[in-house]
């Protein structure tokens, strides 16, 4: 944290400045009886050394994969981020969390989230990207009131796992527009069952959604479930992991009309939960229906490449309660550690993270599901993520491995299932998955 | 600016014209509604075999700094959708030509005729 100077002095030449007399002036448009009369009730002030070895004693409290070897996912994942991240990310030109209100004016932040938008573009199959959106949950949500508003239909439907804290958001968001809560198709072995969905889909179906991989880890049958959405005219929606479509087949490649994801893998750290960045692309069909902001690319007066923001005249500011949505802002930041990663990394590099982090997590699940006790929960194709059954509660797994400093995965049973779902990404050594099965061994 | 005497206006600034068949009407913006708007880029309706009642938002018309609903002049079903507004900026160019919008099958032609004349409509946007 920088030191901000603020002396008499300094109040008084910006109160010279912008024309005041006095701070009492300033706020005189405040009326007096809501005004504050007494002092703030806070703690006594502390010096410098003493408040800046309070907050490190709280931050040494939290426990943080910096020294932690997380088999944690669920939708935040431990990839590595390459220093250059941050050294770009952080350069003063670039860094502020805020969207550009003047936008024209920030042509370099402009230009780095059109890049953002063509490289998602890419790597999901689709058209066009918006300028992101809050979160995964957010922009799944989003797509979801996209397509009640497109079809003019009201039922959505979930095929397949969905991660179940983007279910209850996409339940609220809906709560409000759709008459009818959301319909769950019948989970078999860790995926939606196509057979159980074909009769759930129907001439009201505003749009069937998926998540690819799932939240088990697991891959569902995606060009079956877009089939039956395109059958009944209903909007199919992708929530795809984007590190994941290194291998994947792209969304756009099995016909889906929104697809989004939660963008945090792509060079964002965990952060204990965010903010994170929402990855929300459409095909050509659907431009003037996308929620948030979108950069263009157009010429100026003298012929020059120029970037603005295009397509807002249905946004808020404009469209009022007519808006195509409430979202008039986006994660300028995270887009941009998200660019400057996928810059790094490049098409083989984010292919290469995938296949290692795939081909970590089968030899871990092959290693475990052979200890005495364990097994894998469910027996088809996943992708760097998978529940295991476990002869002990895995809260006692997770309890009795974090003063080892390993994070064992997510006990499921909060969510009213059994099981551990264990993550692994390229980060994790042969050591580590070893140690861990170890570890596992001396429960059981 | 030019306001046809065989039209009828609105005050959301829609022109409509009954054909000779008496239940089939051509409806557009003005005009005034479109040199207004300035440049525009996009026009949406609802489809046709839409039921819109007199008043009732029917589409929007986008020009580059703003989005404007399009209200039916009257009550009808809309029975044809102008196609060559794929080109949206013929509605600037030709507001009472080439730029119609939609043809409403209207429920009461005497309706139409209470519209506002266009002496009524200019007095409306003070000419």
């Amino acid at each position: 944290m920088p030191f901000i100077v603020n002396t008499d002095a300094d109040r008084a030449e910006m109160l010279r400045k912008i024309g005041v007399g006095s701070f009492e002036e300033l706020v005189v448009d405040i009326p007096e009886e809501i005004r504050l009369k007494r002092a703030l009730d806070l703690f006594p002030a502390m010096g410098e050394p003493e408040v800046q070895r309070l907050l490190e004693q709280l931050s040494m409290s939290n426990s943080s994969t910096a020294d932690h070897v997380s088999f944690l996912g669920g939708g935040a994942y431990d990839h590595f981020i390459p220093a250059a991240v941050k050294t770009i990310s952080s350069r003063s030109e670039f860094y502020t969390a805020y969207t550009p209100y003047q936008a024209e004016v920030s042509q370099g932040t402009l230009q780095a989230i059109y890049e953002y938008q063509s490289m998602v573009c890419r790597l999901y199959g689709m058209d066009v990207t918006n300028a992101s959106m809050y979160d995964g949950a957010t922009a799944l949500a989003e797509a979801a009131l996209m397509a009640v508003n497109i079809t003019g239909r009201n039922s959505v439907v979930v095929a397949g796992k969905l991660n179940p804290y983007g279910y209850q958001v996409l339940e609220t968001y809906l709560e409000a527009s759709c008459e009818r809560p959301l319909v769950q198709n019948v989970i078999e072995d860790g995926i939606g069952s196509v057979e159980s969905l074909k009769s759930l889909v129907n001439s009201e179906t505003a749009a069937v959604i998926v998540q690819q991989p799932n939240f088990y880890g697991r891959l569902e049958e995606v060009e079956e479930i877009g089939r039956i959405a395109r059958e009944h005219g209903a909007l199919f929606i992708v929530s795809a992991d984007p590190v994941s479509l290194g291998m994947l087949e792209a969304p756009g490649n099995y016909g889906a009309d929104i697809a989004v994801g939660e963008g945090q893998v792509l060079g964002n750290a965990q952060s204990f939960g965010g903010p994170y960045l929402g990855i929300f692309t459409v095909k050509q069909q659907h431009v003037r229906k996308i929620p948030g902001r979108l950069v263009g690319m157009t010429k100026d007066k003298d012929g020059a490449d120029g970037f603005i923001l295009t397509l807002q005249t249905r946004e808020q500011h404009i469209r009022r309660e007519k808006a195509t949505s409430n979202i008039c802002s986006n994660q300028a930041l995270c887009a941009l550690q998200a660019v400057v990663w996928m810059s790094l990394l490049g098409k083989e590099g984010i292919r290469e993270v995938a296949q290692r982090s795939a081909a970590k997590a089968h030899y871990l699940a092959e290693k475990i599901a052979a200890l005495p006790g364990y097994s894998l929960k469910f027996s088809g194709p996943f992708f760097r993520e998978f529940v295991v059954e476990t002869p002990v509660a895995p809260s006692k797994i997770v309890d009795a491995l974090l003063p080892k400093k390993v994070f064992a995965g997510i006990d499921l049973a909060p969510f009213g299932e059994s099981g551990l779902l264990v993550a692994v990404t390229e980060k994790r050594t042969r050591e580590e998955l070893d140690m861990f099965v170890q570890a596992l061994a001396s429960l059981a | 600016m030019n306001f046809p005497d065989n039209l009828r206006y609105t005050k959301d600034h829609e022109w409509i014209q009954l054909l000779e068949d008496g239940v089939t009407a051509v409806v557009g913006i003005t005009d005034f509604a479109q040199s207004e708007l300035g440049d525009i880029v996009f026009v949406e309706t609802k489809p046709v075999g839409t039921k819109v009642g007199a008043h009732a938002v029917f589409g929007t018309v986008e020009a580059v700094k703003t989005v404007a609903d399009l209200y039916a002049p009257v009550a009808g079903e809309i029975v044809a959708v102008n196609e060559a507004l794929d080109a949206a900026e013929i509605v600037n160019s030709s507001p009472y030509g080439e730029g119609w919008i939609v043809k409403l099958k209207v429920e009461s032609p005497d309706a139409v005729a209470a519209l506002l004349s266009p002496a009524d409509y200019r007095a409306l946007i003070g000419e």
